[in-house]
């Protein structure tokens, strides 16, 4: 992953190679102020923080995940809790039949449960791959408050599916008793697990980098900001909006099991209509259609629990404080405040 | 001790027994639900466990004290804080099963013990049961299972039953069947959270049933014994202690007199230790303390007992003092069976009117010595 | 199934759909006149409940309290309409969820902090404690019925309000074309905390009635919410004949949904199993109903054009 070319998001073939704009270097800075953290909290002997910085990271892959339905396919997912408890509880369950030694599922032919990261990771992107393109085909169909309700519905209907299901804990949740592994790595070491989230991160900003600066983010933006134009120069917008949507079911997913592997717990609370709207607060709080604003919405989100938390029982009274004072005043997020408005703004 | 730490559980405990500190003091990490719901459970074990601290009046013994707001992530990430930054020697005060399951595994692997002051899910009693983890409370089926036994002998032969639909509740009812002997008029499960039983109040009425056997914890059991008492069917209602400690049936009031409850322990009964922890707790307190509060007191006790032989930094001399349990229980005769789960007497008591309110009130004996199911399976 | 059982089991279908319809009348009302959508609509049930538990302790009376639960949510509604939400009605729907998510966080939290966490209590009165007979041998609950009644008599006044009366003249036109009655010389910002304040007391009467019985805590609002939303959603977001209809249909689906369905799994499976797979399929009734509607109808069924 390098960092030379510039890291805005909206129009990356006009922006000089080589060049950072105000946005990029907030975001290069963001970037940096995670990884020193992360290392410096680790050589102070201070796991706790070293997981504190992790969990931004995955949170910022969740957000980055619905950003690019959200951000720049102006589609307002009110339903990614879904994506996110499903990818936690691929690792959950695999972990659990890998601990049991009895095939994924229960079902005979299936391989027995994986305690492996990479089979783990690729399965909870297929699934909720496969999960965004079902609910997308049916709730692209509708558009505005509709859309957001039925995604919503969506995300009920898997929510109360897995309280009931008694085999995965139901309510209870599924602990994961030991983290799963990858390769020769231990994952258990802070540190290592805090990079490994940290690469997939990256992995995933430089994807929708290249998503959106290919002819693929020009069709997208266009379905969002002017769909029968599109349509009349022969571009049907509808599986361009699904595609994106498929692929930011599929991140926000991945995020899912790494959150379930850091906790060492999977649980409905993943699934549960607060969750949805967090993801959708961190996008907002780090600005909306900016490739690195879940990132900086993500840091501050976290850091806000932690610090708040600490204060006061109350600390989401506080959070609400804040948020509306974005939503009413500051539109842009963290990135509108320091780096100005967006440029398709 | 930090390198160690990365290197894997096994290393971790290998590192915690090999630290070298022993006139230390001793840090107890206590992890329970004081807001939300389900708080009074919580804000009871607590008040139980420091009371019996505070009487000891060691100052070498320290209490952390966290909400998890009844949320497993926030359980577990308060667990690895423990763990972790403060490196305590005792972890206690988690109130709900699946709050249990997300932190104790992992807990009792890094070395840590473990004693239950209120959730006995069945894998910790079976499966998963670990030589650094004590239940002071019981098994989560017992209660239920002692009441299938108490009514098959009264006789009943047609019971509805009910309980929310999460493992809790499937237990409950599996726990019931145990030792029930007779018919059942239906076995319906409820969403969790439910606050409406219209629908279910209808199918008892239609049912036939002679009694019901019900088990919704906190606020649904509320809400079910004050429309089931405004609805005008009159079949005796049954429970576990759960859905009928003192906070609930004060919520509920005229409509639980009556009301039978199993537990395995009661505010009247007669022991020095109890009589003793009861004066102290309403003199502090200025309430009758709850089931969970006796749990929360024994809990202390048996920790303060141990504390007398060893320092937990002495893990097998440790864990050897507590599995004697030599302490004065204020539920009467305690024991732990093999699994660290007790064997106990599991009572009934009768819901009665008190001055403007009503209370439990002892009437008997449901099963003696009883022990969990679960014990079979663990491999200790 | 006897045919009593049945019809009582109905009785509390309609119970539960009155009682949606209060939540979303007002939502829906907001939403056609002033294109917001607003998530914090349950906090104003909360209110509602919080205020006459607290009001009916203070002075020893159900309706005094049920009273001033009622204004109370209506006053914060106007209050809250005054402060932030008139702000959003230009705005896109993503910053009217966020900020209605805020007042949401901000509204329990808040109820948190003044009232704790435990849940207060509040009993039903004692004028309708008890139950009567009806035909068919079905006894039932007193105050279950006089809920169903009082949906019924505020249904009517709806429809009276909306079809005959100078301000439902303007709701209508208002519907209609935002513009235009602006232009007509209608002082559209009084109108606008109106109707938003007349939502936020019906969601208080609901918050109120239904606390007394089961409880009444902090958190109470928002599966409800949900619910209207699903409600509104299915009757077509904007029409008040809609959230009547979806109102019904939900409430009724969702209690027969949970008494039919465990029967209907123990025909070909063992009993307890049946009780489990029925009672997760119950709850997961009413959103496939929705996701079923919208396929087919993706406006609602009773779609209002703009």
């Amino acid at each position: 992953m390098t960092q030379s070319h510039s890291l805005t998001a909206t129009d990356p073939a006009r922006s000089a190679r080589f060049r950072l704009d105000r946005e990029g270097w907030i975001s290069l800075s963001l970037l940096l102020i995670l990884v020193v953290g992360a290392s410096a909290a680790y050589l102070a002997g201070e796991s706790f923080f070293v997981n504190l910085a992790t969990r931004m990271v995955i949170i910022a892959l969740a957000g980055v995940g619905l950003n690019l339905a959200l951000g720049f396919g102006g589609m307002v997912s009110f339903g990614h809790a879904a994506y996110f408890g499903l990818g936690g509880y691929v690792a959950g369950i695999g972990a659990f039949h890998a601990f049991d030694m009895t095939p994924a599922l229960g079902i005979p032919f299936l391989p027995n449960g994986s305690d492996q990261l990479i089979p783990l990771w690729l399965t909870a992107i297929a699934l909720c791959g496969l999960l965004a393109y079902g609910i997308g085909r049916l709730s692209l169909g509708t558009s505005g408050v509709y859309f957001i309700m039925i995604t919503l519905a969506f995300a009920q209907m898997i929510y109360y599916f897995a309280i009931s299901w008694p085999t995965y804990g139901g309510e209870d949740g599924l602990p994961i008793y030991i983290r799963n592994q990858l390769w020769g790595l231990n994952t258990n070491n802070s540190l290592v697990f805090f990079f490994l989230c940290f690469g997939l991160l990256m992995l995933a900003l430089s994807f929708c980098h290249r998503l959106l600066g290919s002819r693929f983010g020009a069709a997208l933006t266009m379905a969002r900001l002017n769909p029968v134009r599109l349509a009349t120069s022969g571009v049907e917008p509808r599986p361009i909006k699904l595609v994106a949507f498929v692929i930011s079911g599929m991140i926000t997913g991945l995020a899912g099991a790494l959150f379930a592997d850091l906790n060492g717990f999977v649980g409905t609370s993943m699934l549960d209509w607060h969750r949805s709207g967090e993801i959708m607060v961190i996008v907002i709080l780090g600005g909306v259609g900016r490739l690195y604003g879940p990132v900086a919405g993500a840091m501050l989100f976290v850091a806000m629990e932690f610090w708040l938390g600490g204060l006061t029982e109350y600390w989401q009274f506080f959070l609400g404080l804040v948020l509306l004072a974005v939503v009413l005043f500051a539109r842009g997020g963290v990135f509108g405040l320091l780096a100005g408005r967006s440029r398709h703004e | 001790m930090k390198k160690v730490m990365n290197a894997g559980l096994g290393l971790m405990m290998a590192a915690a027994i090999a630290a070298p500190t022993q006139a230390e003091d001793v840090k107890i990490g206590m992890i329970t639900t004081l807001s939300g719901g389900g708080a009074h459970l919580g804000v009871d074990a607590r008040d139980g466990f420091m009371l019996a601290i505070e009487q000891a009046g060691r100052d070498d013994v320290e209490v952390l004290i966290q909400d998890d707001a009844q949320k497993p992530d926030v359980a577990k990430s308060l667990a690895d804080e423990f763990v972790q930054r403060e490196e305590v020697d005792i972890m206690t005060g988690i109130i709900w099963s699946n709050l249990a399951m997300a932190v104790v595994p992992s807990v009792v692997r890094q070395g840590t013990f473990y004693l239950s002051v209120n959730a006995g899910p069945s894998d910790l009693a079976g499966r998963l049961c670990h030589e650094n983890y004590f239940n002071v409370a019981w098994q989560n089926n017992s209660l239920h299972e002692a009441m299938g036994e108490y009514m098959s002998t009264e006789g009943f032969n047609n019971a509805f039953i009910l309980a929310p639909n999460y493992p809790a509740g499937t237990d409950a009812l599996e726990g019931f069947k145990n030792r029930y002997t007779g018919e059942l008029a239906n076995e319906v499960y409820t969403q969790l959270g439910q606050t409406d039983y219209a629908a279910e109040i209808a199918q008892i009425r239609a049912s036939g049933a002679d009694s019901v056997f019900y088990f919704l914890p906190g606020g649904m059991g509320i809400a079910f014994m004050k429309q089931y008492a405004g609805s005008g069917v009159d079949i005796p209602v049954y429970g576990p202690a759960f859905s009928f400690d003192e906070i609930i049936i004060g919520a509920i009031g005229e409509a639980a007199i009556g009301v039978r409850n199993t537990s395995q322990w009661a505010y009247d009964l007669d022991n020095a230790a109890n009589q003793a922890f009861v004066s102290s707790f309403r003199e502090k307190h200025g309430r009758t303390p709850t089931l969970y509060a006796s749990q929360g007191y024994d809990t202390a006790r048996l920790i303060l007992d141990a504390l007398e032989v060893a320092h937990p930094d002495d893990k097998d001399a440790f864990r050897e003092a507590l599995r004697a349990a030599d302490f004065d229980s204020v539920r009467g005769d305690f024991r732990f069976g093999t699994n660290h789960h007790p064997i106990q007497d599991i009572y009934v008591r009768e819901v009665v009117a008190n001055g403007d309110g009503v209370t439990n009130q002892l009437v008997g004996v449901a099963v003696e010595d009883m022990q969990d199911v679960y014990v079979d399976q663990c491999s200790m | 199934m006897t045919l009593s059982l049945l019809f009582e089991q109905l009785l509390n279908g309609l119970q539960l759909g009155t009682m949606l319809f209060l939540m979303a009348s007002g939502l829906t009302l907001v939403f056609g006149v002033m294109g917001l959508i607003n998530l914090a609509h349950g906090s104003f049930y909360m209110t509602g409940a919080f205020v006459t538990a607290w009001v009916t302790g203070t002075t020893g009376n159900f309706w005094v309290g049920l009273l001033a639960g009622m204004l109370a949510a209506a006053a914060v509604g106007a209050v809250v309409e005054f402060a932030v939400i008139r702000r959003l009605y230009h705005r896109d729907h993503l910053d009217q969820v966020l900020a209605t998510f805020a007042l949401i966080l901000i509204f329990s939290e808040g109820t948190r902090w003044l009232y704790g966490s435990s849940p207060l209590w509040l009993n039903v009165p004692d004028s309708l404690a008890g139950s009567v007979m009806l035909p068919f041998g079905v006894e039932y609950p007193l105050y279950r019925l006089a809920i169903i009644g009082m949906g019924v008599l505020i249904a009517m006044g709806l429809y009276l309000l909306i079809s005959r009366t100078r301000l439902g003249m303007r709701i209508r036109a208002g519907e209609n074309d935002r513009e235009m009655i602006g232009a007509l010389g209608v002082d559209i910002s009084t109108l606008y905390t109106l109707v938003f304040a007349l939502g936020a007391g019906l969601a208080g009467l609901a918050g109120a009635t239904i606390g007394a019985l089961q409880s009444v805590q902090v958190g109470m609002g928002e599966p409800v919410l949900i619910l209207a939303f699903v409600v509104i959603v299915i009757g077509g977001i904007g029409s008040i004949k809609g959230a009547l209809v979806g109102a019904l249909l939900v409430g009724v689906v969702d209690t027969l949904g949970r008494v039919l369905l465990p029967d209907l799994f123990k025909l070909f499976m063992e009993a307890s199993a049946a009780s489990g797979v029925g009672a997760a399929i119950a709850s997961m009734l009413i959103y496939i109903l929705m996701a079923i509607i919208l396929i087919f109808k993706p406006n609602g069924l009773f779609a209002v054009k703009h």
